[in-house]
C-alpha cells in the first residue's frame, strides 16, 4: 500500500445533470510518471481539480501516501505535498521569478525573511534538479518554457512530492517540450511522483511509466506504457478504431488564389506582429503555417480576413486586391469567396449564447436566402442549419439548442459547416482541431483534404506540428512575425522545430 | 463540458425563479414594516387592494405600468446590444418636449386621433435625438454610454427648466408649465375597457397610450428576434469580436440601437402629457426612466417579461401610495424601500437561489436525464 503516492477510490462528481466523473479508481505509484489521457470533456481536469481541492467529490476517498485525507481546498493539497502546474500559468507577469515563487508563502509582512529563505531554497532546488532560472528575471521577459519552469519551481518550493502537470506542452516548441521531459525524468529519478495530463498520445509514449485512459467520465483502462501502443490508447480514448494518419493523394495545383505580399501588421500595443510576410496559396493546395503560438499567426489571419487593419502590404484574393490597410469588410470578402474558420471559435467564430441555427448563418445573415426584406426567414435558416448538421454529423442534431451546450468538436463542426458549405475559393483555417476530441479531429481533417481536392486554396494555421505535417502540401514556418522558412511535409520534426524556435535565437538564449 | 449549471425547464426559468425572488423581497419588506411597528399583513392587503381591488386603483396601476413598459423596453433594446442606457429619464423628458410642441401646434386644428400620430413621432424623434449623442460618442469615441447618458439626464433636466420657464410658459403664468392643451391633443381614457369588467375607472388617467405601449412591446419583440437588424444587435451585444468577424458594422449598430432605445423612452412622454395632465410640466418623468432599468432586468429584457414587470412596479407605485395614505407610520420613503428590495432581489440578486434550484431539479430528474446529458455532451 505504501508504495502508492496517490490512490483514488470511487471518486464521483456531477455538475447538475452532467456526470463528469463516474466512480473513478486510480493508483499512482511513488517515483513514477503517470499519464492520464482522454479526450476533451472526458473528465481529466475535473478529476485533477478534485485532487487539488478546487472541487469536492460527491463521493469517494482520496489517499495520499497511504493516508486518507479530505482535500477541502488547495491549501490542504499543498500541505499534503501535492503541487499543480496549470495549463495557463498562474504567474504575475510583472513580478520577478523570486517574487512569484514566494507568492503565497511570504513568511512575514515585510518580506525580509521570506526573500532570504526563498533565494537560498531556489538555489538549492536549482542545484538539485538542474532547473536553472535567474531569480531576478521578470516573468514577462522570459520565454514560455522558462515560465513553465518557474511554475514547477513554485510547486517544489512549497514542498511538493507529487506534481500534477495539466497539458504542459500546449505552449511549447518541440525542443522546449523535450527539455521539459528531461526535467520531469530527473524529478522522477529524485523520487518525485508526476501525474501528466495530456491528450497527446506521443507524449504519453515518450515519457510515462504508466498510463490511465479516461472516456466520458469513466476510467476505462490503466496500462504499463511499455506494454501498450498508440493505436490501442487511441481506441481506448475514443471507444472505436481511429485513423491516426490522414489519407491524401498528391495535390493538383492550379492558379494562385491568395497572394500576400509584404504584409506588416501591428497588434493593439503597436508591436510589429507580422513583419513583411509574403506567400501565395494556389487552388488545390494546402499551405500550412507552423509556429509556436504568439508568433504572429493570429494577426496574419486577422489581417487577411479583414478583421484587423494591416500597416502595409498587399493581399490579392483571386487577383483582386483586399483593402487590408484600409476598411476591408469581412462581409464583402465572404461574398468574394473567402471563408474563414477563426482560431478562437468561442469568441469569434460563434456566439455561444445563440441557438445553433443562428450561428449556422453568422456572417452570412445578409444573404437573401435567409431574408425577407428586413425580416429573417426562420424556416429557411433552420432547415439550412438542420441540413448542415446532418452533413457534418453535428450532435445533438437540435438546431434550437444553445451553442454553448455543444461539445468542442461539435462547435467546431458548426463553424466548419458554415464556412465550407458556401463553396468558397479560398478557405482560411486557424487551429481547426484545438479543443476538439480525437474522433472529430479525424472528421475535420478529412473535410479539409476534401476542400483541397475540390480545388480550393486552403491556408492552414496550427500550433499542432503533427497536424501541419499531415495536412499541408507546403509548410511555412513563422517565427517572431517573419516567415523563416519553407519546407515540404517530408521535413523532419526536428528540422521544423529548429525553425519554429528561430534557430539563431535559440542558441543565444542557451548562453 | 464544464457547464456549471444545466438548462432548467422554461417554467422554472421564467416563472418559478422570479416568483421566489419576489416572495423573498416581500418577506424582507414585511420585516421592515414589522420593524416600524405595523402589521405586514395589513400593509400587504392594502398594497394589493389599492392596486387591483377597485376600478380607480387598477386604472392608476395600469397608468404607471404604461410608463414603465416604454422605459423598460428602451433599456432592454440597449441591453441586447450590450449597452447600458441609463439615460431613459432624460430621453423621456426631452421626448416630452417634442410631444408638447406637436400638441400645442395641432390641438386647435386636428382632432386627437390626427394629432396622436404626429405626437408619437415627435416624442420618439426627440427622445432618439437625445440618445444619439451618447450613442455617437460611444460608437466613434468609445466614451462609455453609462457616463454620457447619466450626464445627459442632468443636461435634459436643465434644458427643460429653461424651456419651461423662458420659452413655453404662457405670459403671466406663475407655474413653469405649458398652457393646457385643447381637446384636440387629449388621448382618451380606456374607461370603457375597465367598464366591460364592471369597474369604474373614476379619476384614473388610464388611457389609450397603454395600447400603444403593448404595440411597441410587440414591435420590439419582432425587431429583436425576427429581423436582420435584431440579429446584428444581439450578435453585437453577446460578442463584439464575433460581430466584427461576421462583418457587422459596429458604429452603425450602436448608433441605431441607441436611437431606437431613446425613441422608446421618448414615447413614454405621451402617457403623462397627453393622457393625463394635458400640459407639459416640470419633472413629469418622475423616475420612470430609472424604474425602466429594474423593469428590464426583471423582465429579462424580453417584452413578455417586461409587461408583467411593469405592471408589478405600477402596483408598487399605486398600492404604495395607498399604504402611505392609510398607514401614517409608513411614509412614502418606506415604499421606496420596498421598491428597492424588489429591485435588489429581482435584479441584482437574481441568481441567488439559482444554484440551489438547479441542484434540486437535477436531483429530481434523476439518472435517466444524466446519461442523456452526458451523451449530448459528446
Amino acid at each position: 500500500m505504501s508504495d502508492l503516492a496517490i490512490e483514488l477510490r470511487g471518486i464521483d462528481k456531477s455538475f447538475g445533470p452532467v456526470h463528469a466523473n463516474k466512480n473513478i479508481n486510480l493508483s499512482v505509484h511513488k517515483g513514477t510518471i503517470h499519464g492520464i489521457i482522454g479526450e476533451n470533456g472526458a473528465g481529466k481536469s475535473t478529476l485533477m481539480s478534485i485532487l487539488y481541492g478546487f472541487y469536492q467529490a460527491d463521493a469517494g476517498k482520496i489517499f495520499v501516501n497511504g493516508d486518507e485525507i479530505t482535500i477541502r481546498d488547495p491549501n490542504v493539497a499543498i500541505a499534503a505535498g501535492i503541487g499543480m502546474v496549470h495549463q495557463h500559468f498562474m504567474l504575475v507577469d510583472n513580478f520577478t521569478v523570486l517574487e512569484n515563487v514566494m507568492l503565497g508563502a511570504e513568511e512575514n509582512a515585510i518580506l525580509n525573511r521570506g526573500i532570504v529563505n526563498a533565494r537560498a531554497e531556489l538555489k538549492h532546488l536549482e542545484d538539485e534538479y538542474a532547473l536553472e532560472v535567474d531569480p531576478d528575471a521578470v516573468i514577462e521577459e522570459l520565454p514560455v518554457g522558462l515560465q513553465q519552469r518557474v511554475e514547477i519551481l513554485k510547486a517544489l518550493y512549497r514542498g511538493a512530492d507529487i506534481l500534477i502537470l495539466d497539458e504542459p506542452t500546449g505552449v511549447l516548441t518541440p525542443a522546449e517540450a523535450d527539455h521539459l521531459f528531461r526535467i520531469l525524468e530527473q524529478l522522477r529519478d529524485q523520487g518525485k511522483t508526476i501525474i501528466l495530463i495530456t491528450h497527446k498520445l506521443r507524449e504519453i509514449m515518450a515519457i510515462t511509466d504508466e498510463v490511465s485512459v479516461m472516456r466520458r467520465g469513466e476510467m476505462v483502462a490503466t496500462r504499463k506504457t511499455s506494454e501498450t501502443n498508440v493505436e490501442e490508447l487511441a481506441e481506448l480514448m475514443v471507444g472505436r478504431r481511429v485513423l491516426l494518419r490522414v489519407e491524401k493523394g498528391p495535390a493538383d495545383v492550379k492558379d494562385v488564389k491568395l497572394s500576400v505580399d509584404g504584409l506588416t501588421v501591428r497588434d493593439n500595443r503597436g508591436v510589429v506582429m507580422v513583419d513583411n510576410v509574403s506567400f501565395e496559396v494556389r487552388a488545390g493546395e494546402i499551405v500550412g503555417i507552423a509556429g509556436v503560438a504568439g508568433n504572429g499567426q493570429s494577426e496574419l489571419l486577422q489581417a487577411i480576413t479583414g478583421i484587423r487593419r494591416a500597416e502595409s502590404g498587399t493581399v490579392l484574393l483571386s487577383d483582386k486586391p483586399i483593402d487590408v490597410t484600409g476598411d476591408a469588410d469581412p462581409q464583402d470578402l465572404r461574398k468574394r469567396g473567402l471563408a474563414h474558420v477563426p482560431e478562437d471559435r468561442h469568441h469569434m467564430g460563434l456566439v455561444l449564447t445563440f441557438e445553433e441555427n443562428e450561428n449556422a448563418i453568422l456572417g452570412y445573415h445578409y444573404d437573401d436566402e435567409y431574408l425577407n426584406g428586413p425580416m429573417l426567414k426562420l424556416d429557411a435558416i433552420r432547415s439550412h442549419a438542420a441540413s448542415s448538421a446532418e452533413k457534418y454529423d453535428i450532435r445533438p442534431p437540435d438546431v434550437r439548442l444553445k451553442t454553448s451546450n455543444f461539445s468542442g468538436g461539435n462547435q467546431q463542426k458548426i463553424v466548419l459547416a458554415r464556412e465550407m458549405e458556401r463553396d468558397p475559393a479560398v478557405l482560411v483555417i486557424g487551429q481547426p482541431t484545438r479543443g476538439v476530441d480525437v474522433g472529430a479531429i479525424e472528421f475535420i481533417h478529412k473535410r479539409i483534404i476534401e476542400m483541397r481536392d475540390a480545388g480550393k486554396a486552403v491556408l492552414l494555421v496550427s500550433v499542432e506540428l503533427d497536424e501541419i505535417r499531415s495536412l499541408s502540401d507546403r509548410i511555412l514556418v513563422m517565427f517572431a512575425g517573419r516567415v523563416v522558412g519553407e519546407r515540404t511535409p517530408e521535413a523532419t520534426e526536428g528540422e521544423l522545430g529548429l525553425l519554429m524556435a528561430g534557430v539563431e535565437e535559440e542558441q543565444e538564449a542557451a548562453q | 463540458m464544464s457547464v456549471p449549471y444545466a438548462k432548467l425547464p422554461l417554467w422554472v426559468e421564467y416563472g418559478l425563479i422570479p416568483l421566489i425572488n419576489l416572495v423573498v423581497a416581500f418577506l424582507v419588506a414585511g420585516l421592515v414594516v414589522l420593524l416600524v411597528g405595523e402589521s405586514p399583513i395589513r400593509a400587504a392587503t392594502l398594497l394589493v387592494q389599492g392596486a387591483f381591488g377597485y376600478g380607480e386603483g387598477l386604472g392608476f396601476t395600469l397608468y404607471y405600468a404604461t410608463n414603465f413598459i416604454f422605459t423598460g423596453l428602451a433599456v432592454a433594446v440597449a441591453f441586447h446590444c450590450g449597452l447600458f442606457n441609463i439615460g431613459g429619464e432624460g430621453q423621456a423628458y426631452i421626448g416630452g418636449l417634442g410631444v408638447a410642441i406637436v400638441a400645442l401646434a395641432l390641438d386647435g386644428i386636428f382632432p386627437w386621433f390626427l394629432t396622436l400620430p404626429f405626437a408619437i413621432l415627435a416624442g420618439a424623434l426627440f427622445g432618439a435625438a437625445w440618445a444619439f449623442i451618447p450613442g455617437y460618442l460611444q460608437a466613434k469615441r468609445g466614451s462609455h454610454v453609462v457616463i454620457t447618458t447619466i450626464m445627459f439626464n442632468f443636461i435634459a433636466s436643465s434644458v427643460m427648466v429653461y424651456m419651461l420657464v423662458e420659452v413655453l410658459k404662457p405670459i403671466g403664468s406663475m407655474a413653469p408649465q405649458t398652457e393646457t392643451f385643447l381637446p384636440g391633443a387629449h388621448i382618451p381614457t380606456l374607461d370603457w375597457l375597465l367598464g366591460i369588467f364592471g369597474l369604474d375607472i373614476g379619476g384614473a388617467p388610464f388611457n389609450l397610450t397603454f395600447v400603444i405601449a403593448l404595440v411597441a412591446a410587440f414591435l420590439v419583440w419582432l425587431l429583436i428576434w425576427r429581423t436582420r437588424l435584431g440579429f446584428e444587435i444581439r450578435t453585437m451585444g453577446a460578442s463584439p469580436t464575433a460581430a466584427r468577424y461576421a462583418g457587422i458594422k459596429e458604429v452603425r449598430i450602436i448608433i441605431i440601437t441607441m436611437l431606437i432605445s431613446g425613441g422608446l423612452a421618448g414615447m413614454m412622454a405621451l402617457n403623462p402629457i397627453m393622457g393625463d395632465q394635458d400640459r407639459l410640466q416640470l419633472d413629469f418623468v418622475a423616475g420612470a426612466g430609472f424604474v425602466g432599468i429594474a423593469v428590464a432586468l426583471m423582465g429579462r429584457s424580453h417584452p413578455v417579461g417586461i409587461i408583467p414587470a411593469a405592471i408589478l412596479f405600477g402596483m408598487l407605485y399605486q398600492g404604495g401610495a395607498e399604504i402611505a395614505f392609510e398607514m401614517p407610520e409608513i411614509s412614502r420613503d418606506m415604499i421606496t424601500i420596498i421598491q428597492g428590495l424588489v429591485i435588489l432581489f429581482a435584479g441584482a440578486l437574481e441568481n441567488m437561489f439559482r444554484p440551489a434550484i438547479t441542484t434540486f431539479f437535477a436531483t429530481l430528474s434523476g439518472a435517466g436525464r444524466r446519461s442523456e446529458a452526458t451523451a449530448a455532451g459528446e
